[in-house]
């Protein structure tokens, strides 16, 4: 199937991104982690008509981007699908709130406009923030980073085993529906009266699958928990961008860096 | 069901990261090592295994719509509730990160209204109680285990599903970020749930029931009636109409509250002057205590320009002329960051070329 096929190119896809070998792809995982969420903080935290404040925040992920070497092209096309969700979100406030905020020319300015485009704003520098995580720190990096903040080994270890097995599972899943389909042309998905046995075959098979995946990981000396190799001890470097970009955060949220720019060119 | 990033405000995320955290504490715990590390292959595939399932479009019979599986109740009856609840947590974690379904900072929130009502709540008030009870025993052990099996995944996909969306509504009406009112935000949400629940039990009941056909020791209680169950009938029908009652109860009483949320409800409305309390200098909404002034007088001396930097301060001068001036030069800045980046990257594959 089609969607399967792609969700898996899209997984190998960013495997690939993450393997580069840019300044940003030397950080620490744990201080780009940490940057991330407090970026995406940040950027959640401006209230809902400080449009101008929030616009200064897009030059992180775009800067960063140019650093890493991801075009910010690839970033809108992995996420099209979910931008437009994204963005549908403030729909309403245009005809919910109507008060006029300010006029440019004789063009009204509602605060339901502006409020729609702040959120939606919100929604896409936090989306291209996350994705730069991703794309620029692979998942065994991550779960290190997540491993050295005290979330529990169970939880990392599941998370780097699922990750392994989806793109098995996807391909397994593709390959039943492609045959599928090509036994039941011109059907749109799985008919009813195969709902149970479709994934229900799967499910078993996968089982036994997970029986024998771990009496090997026994033999091979598995013991409940993963050793990571190759987390790096915190640089200077790393501390400087972890600091410097809490520092510039703190700052574009307390003053509005764009309305001084503008005011520069307004008397 | 997917809470995006901008929903939330970060005190309400914070929350839920809280919740969910303590919940992942002790599922942990309650997995004891030993076990869990026995367990994880099977918890990774079955998670997978959802992961993918999710993706397989399901003919609804008699409609052009398909449905698609929900993760909470499968991986619940097959794993049990702990090791449930991590499984769909991690899911819920894959699908952040790497197809930014639901944000990084929402997925506290994601995993609370997915993953705990649809493993801990759905396992224990409904998968348990009706799988160790006495209902249909009229019809032979396997007939009534059947049926039990799809009350149970109907209802449980039904309930969380409904539970879950009400938080979506909750939580988002919390952070004060949408202007959808709260029980029309809520009118909507509720129904549409209803129906995906529906179709998301039938599915989950369709696996199942292949599952208990061929291997019946894979699912959670299911022959625990035979060994004399805990709860008979009336427990079942006492703690399903509580459930109904809470949930319908609180569904009304929040939906006549507030028409236009919290939002409304802190500035007043239109008529006793909306527009310029948008300007809103904290005194003109009326609060003030001892705290608020300290907190106002620290306000005024750490932030550089005192009017923008809070979170509670709605500032409509954010969007002066100049604002809108400044962000157009920010954004024509990024738009050459963006093409210089482009131009370079261009030179850098030419000359290894």
């Amino acid at each position: 199937m089609n969607k399967l096929t792609k969700a898996q190119t899209e997984l190998w896809e960013m495997d690939e991104l993450a393997k580069g070998t840019s300044p940003i792809h030397g950080l620490h995982p744990l201080a780009k982690l940490a940057v991330t969420v407090f970026y995406i903080f940040t950027v959640v935290s401006f209230p809902k008509y400080d449009l101008s404040g929030l616009m200064i925040l897009v030059l992180y992920p775009v800067i960063l981007y140019q650093i890493a070497d991801i075009p910010v092209s690839t970033c809108f096309y992995k996420l099209r699908l979910v931008l437009p969700l994204v963005c549908a979100v403030g729909l309403v406030n245009p005809f919910l709130d109507r008060k006029i905020l300010l006029y440019i020319g004789t063009v009204p300015i509602t605060g339901g406009l502006v409020s729609m485009a702040t959120l939606m704003l919100k929604g896409v520098f936090s989306l291209m923030a996350s994705f730069l995580l991703i794309a620029t720190t692979p998942i065994d990096q991550i779960c290190a980073a997540l491993g050295k903040l005290h979330v529990p080994q169970v939880l990392t270890t599941l998370l780097l085993l699922t990750y392994r097995y989806i793109g098995l599972m996807i391909r397994e899943v593709a390959v039943m529906s492609e045959s599928y389909a090509l036994r039941a042309p011109g059907q749109k998905g799985i008919h009813f009266s195969a709902w149970g046995s479709f994934l229900g075959q799967l499910l078993l098979r996968s089982m036994d699958r997970a029986e024998e995946l771990y009496s090997s990981m026994l033999l091979r000396g598995f013991r409940g928990e993963f050793y990571y190799v190759g987390l790096p001890k915190a640089r200077g470097k790393d501390w400087l961008f972890f600091l410097g970009s809490l520092l510039l955060f703190l700052a574009a949220r307390n003053t509005n860096l764009p309305e001084l720019l503008g005011s520069l060119f307004m008397r | 069901m997917h809470m995006a990033d901008a929903l939330l405000a970060p005190a309400v995320a914070a929350t839920m990261y809280a919740a969910s955290a303590v919940t992942v504490g002790a599922s942990v715990k309650t997995l004891k090592k030993d076990e869990a590390s026995a367990k994880l292959p099977t918890m990774a595939v079955a998670s997978a295994l959802v992961f993918a399932g999710q993706m397989i479009n399901y003919t609804i019979p008699g409609t052009g719509s398909s449905g698609h599986l929900c993760g909470g109740m499968l991986l619940t009856s097959l794993l049990g509730p702990q090791a449930g609840f991590l499984s769909m947590v991690v899911i819920l974690a894959i699908q952040a990160l790497f197809f930014a379904d639901g944000g990084l900072l929402a997925l506290g929130a994601n995993c609370w209204n997915m993953a705990f009502y649809g493993c801990f709540v759905g396992y224990y008030l409904i998968w348990r109680p009706i799988m160790r009870s006495g209902l249909f025993a009229s019809m032979g052990a396997k007939g009534a285990a059947r049926a039990k099996l799809v009350l149970a995944s109907v209802l449980g996909c039904v309930l969380t599903l409904q539970l879950g969306a009400f938080s979506v509504v909750l939580e988002t009406t919390a952070s004060g970020i949408t202007e959808l009112p709260f029980g029309v935000f809520a009118g909507i949400m509720q129904p549409i749930h209803l129906a995906i629940g529906l179709v998301e039990g039938l599915i989950t009941s369709a696996v199942l029931l292949f599952v208990y056909a061929a291997r019946p020791e894979l699912i959670q209680d299911v022959d625990a009636a035979s060994q004399g169950g805990r709860c008979s009938l009336k427990t079942t029908l006492v703690i399903l109409a509580v459930v109904v009652a809470v949930v319908g109860g609180g569904l009304s009483l929040f939906a006549s509250g507030n028409p236009d949320g919290l939002e409304w409800s802190m500035f007043g409305n239109a008529e006793s002057g909306y527009s310029e309390n948008m300007g809103l200098d904290e005194e003109s909404y009326g609060v003030s205590s001892g705290a608020a002034d300290v907190a106002g007088a620290i306000q005024e001396k750490t932030a550089f320009l005192p009017d923008y930097g809070f979170m509670n301060s709605d500032s409509a001068a954010g969007t002066t002329v100049s604002g809108l001036l400044g962000s157009v030069m920010v954004a024509a800045v990024a738009v050459l960051v963006c093409c210089a980046g482009g131009f370079f990257r261009k030179k850098k594959t030419a000359a290894k070329a």
